[in-house]
């Protein structure tokens, strides 16, 4: 118990100094000083500005992102039971992202504001579909899970396409939003997910403990006097609340809900009520980080925040793969 | 059941594949006939074979010879590869759900071609011979990448089925974030042809796209066909496929590579054309009654599928063409969840 709670607590602090870099760290180099003068009394120099307005929106949207998908990931792993579920691997981003197409297409929806409800939709849509198509008699196993997602992940692709392809103007606003970044979106975005996003993380908290009987078998947790149904149906509202949300102002960011959980679990094992936290603050960490060093590798130029995790998150999948035998959640 | 033989070579001649195959290439031919028939400057159908068998106007053959049947005749060779491929990939993997689609394959060779569309765009030399020749090669190179990396990274004391299926996944999810990155580095007009050509599509296509494909068939058809024996006894579990005498692991790789090719160069070709090599086999499989997918009922199929999309595509949406991939995706997909479906009521992946 002491032993976790100064984890968490060592985590957190490691989380204030990874936005402390995301703030300091940029295609225009900035002293130190200059960046806290800007911080606690800023008089509007350009330094002033570059931080105030470009750079704390950032760290702040990516501490926001993370966190949601740091949870939902581990949400979608416990309730799928499967240590492979990830939210671009189970088919809700693609979901989400032909929503938001059909609704630039259809609607001309062009703000951002616009996209949020039916990034909303999409998601819960995939994931809902996803999870009937996977689960047999036996519940879902990671391989009919990802298979699905991948069906679904291919459909939903194919009438992208074909929408973007009949109007140049949706593939423009399109192309930018798919690949994931949380650069250049501005804090009244974030204002307007917030809500859904703070709901999701607090159904969240009131899924975990319903979530550890969960992982002892449907029959176990009924005996146990869960209500099972509800539990699920909780799960995946929440689920849909935090990965939607996050989509919806990002874009799809890949495989951080899926290496995020894992990270958590080794650290403090498979208590649902102490590894949702973990998983938030690990995942505010690693999208920081990865959105620190897409602006570093690359400079002046930026590489977007999706691009630098998929680069590692891919062979972090496929070493979980090849484990003899696949974890058991 | 009666048999053959001519020479050395003998085997089994089962009537009904052979009528799937004889049937299927019939429809192809009129299939075929009707897409160089169809377009802005109709020609009847008629006067089409008389082109074809070597007579009609001037103007006629300019139409039919140059810009209609490369198109035609692609789309027919691009969907054969692709069904062999399908077909070899899933007698391996033991699972329908097997293709170079979900094995990374094809988006390894999109994220090739995208590539070299992208940097080589903005330099301004797309078109030409960059165009007709770094494309393909680039496609081609990115498939066969893709490919031997999803078996080198799945092997593991052999190749397990599951195992090769979810690497793929993990492989085709990083190509398919990098073709997306790429897409963001040019301007509009490079992703518009960028998003066309990851979507799979016959437009323009022309003799030089007709040549490569038709050789690897020609070349990797036969030898498929002389490894349908080991493909018969793969199907089997490990023990008693070495109980056949039949040297797994090496047989396993020589397949595949063989599959891995043809997904590759059907790809340079035409672009992922989605879910043709999922669907072919599965189709000619129950067409013709056998037990693993056949390989030329597969090809066959193949090549119907992709000139009947390639119709679709053209002339359902008014004056409007579609890739080809759009429709094949978007028929193709429902599909896969359906196979889904069923094989979990059957209580096996």
């Amino acid at each position: 118990m002491a032993l976790r709670s100064t984890r968490l607590a060592l985590l957190v602090g490691l989380l204030g100094l990874v936005a402390l870099a995301s703030v300091a760290i940029g295609a225009k180099d900035i002293p130190l000083a200059d960046v806290w003068h800007a911080l606690t009394a800023p008089t509007g120099l350009e330094n002033d500005l570059v931080v105030r307005e470009l750079r704390v929106p950032r760290t702040v949207l990516g501490i926001a992102v993370g966190v949601a998908l740091g949870v939902g990931g581990a949400l979608m792993q416990g309730h799928t039971r499967n240590p492979l579920a990830d939210p671009g691997i189970l088919g809700v981003t693609q979901g989400a992202a032909f929503a938001v197409v059909l609704s630039i297409f259809t609607l001309g929806v062009s703000s951002l504001y616009g996209y949020v409800w039916f990034a909303f939709a999409g998601a819960l849509m995939a994931s809902v579909v996803v999870f009937l198509l996977g689960s047999g008699r036996n519940g879902p196993t990671p391989v009919t899970l990802a298979l699905a997602g991948a069906a679904v992940s291919a459909l939903m692709h194919g009438l992208v396409s074909a929408l973007v392809l009949l109007d140049r103007q949706s593939l423009d606003a399109f192309r930018f939003w798919q690949v994931g970044a949380i650069a250049g979106r501005d804090l009244d975005l974030l204002w307007q997910v917030l809500p859904f996003l703070v709901l999701g993380l607090v159904l969240a908290g009131v899924n975990a403990s319903g979530l550890n009987a969960l992982a002892l078998g449907d029959d176990v947790a009924r005996s146990l006097g869960q209500r099972v149904a509800v539990t699920r149906v909780v799960g995946v509202v929440a689920t849909t609340l935090l990965v939607g949300g996050a989509v919806a102002v990002c874009g799809p960011i890949g495989f951080l809900g899926l290496v995020v959980p894992h990270a958590a679990r080794a650290l403090t094992g498979p208590d649902h009520r102490w590894l949702l936290p973990f998983a938030g603050v690990i995942g505010a960490i690693v999208l920081l980080v990865a959105d620190v060093v897409g602006r570093v590798v690359t400079r002046p130029g930026e590489l977007e925040v999706g691009v630098v995790l998929a680069l590692v998150g891919a062979p972090f999948f496929i070493a979980l793969v090849r484990r003899r035998k696949l974890v058991r959640l | 059941m009666k048999g053959f033989r001519v020479g050395p070579v003998s085997g089994p001649l089962r009537w009904r594949p052979f009528t799937v195959v004889v049937v299927g290439l019939g429809l192809v031919v009129l299939a075929g006939a009707v897409s160089v028939a169809r377009g802005d400057f109709p020609i009847p159908l008629g006067q089409v074979f008389d082109v074809l068998l070597g007579g009609g106007q001037r103007g006629q053959r300019f139409i039919v010879l140059d810009l209609r049947l490369p198109r035609a005749l692609t789309g027919v060779l691009v969907g054969a590869a692709l069904g062999v491929a399908g077909a070899v990939f899933q007698s391996i993997a033991r699972n329908p759900l097997a293709g170079p689609d979900v094995l990374g394959v094809t988006w390894g060779a999109g994220a090739g071609a995208v590539t070299v569309i992208t940097f080589a765009g903005s330099l301004g030399v797309v078109g030409g011979t960059t165009a007709a020749v770094g494309v393909p090669l680039a496609a081609l190179g990115g498939g066969l990448v893709a490919g031997l990396l999803v078996y080198g990274l799945a092997w593991r004391r052999g190749i397990e089925g599951f195992r090769l299926v979810l690497v793929g996944v993990g492989i085709t999810a990083v190509t398919g974030n990098f073709t997306h990155y790429l897409l963001t580095v040019g301007d509009v007009t490079d992703a518009a042809r960028v998003m066309v050509w990851i979507t799979g599509s016959l437009n323009g296509r022309g003799w030089e796209h007709v040549v490569p494909v038709g050789l690897a068939l020609a070349v990797l058809i036969p030898a498929a066909l002389v490894g349908t024996r080991l493909l018969g006894a793969l199907q089997f579990d490990d023990d008693t496929v070495r109980g056949l005498g039949v040297r797994l692991n090496g047989a396993r790789t020589v397949m595949l590579l063989l599959a891995v090719v043809l997904a590759a160069v059907a790809t340079a070709s035409a672009g992922p054309v989605a879910f043709v090599a999922l669907a072919s086999p599965q189709i000619a499989l129950r067409l013709a009654g056998t037990a693993t997918p056949p390989l030329l009922g597969s090809a066959v199929v193949g090549g119907l599928l992709v000139v009947v999309s390639d119709l679709v595509a053209r002339l359902a949406f008014g004056g409007f063409e579609l890739p080809v991939g759009v429709v094949t995706a978007v028929l193709g997909a429902p599909y896969l969840m359906y196979l889904l479906v069923r094989s979990r009521r059957e209580a096996r992946v």
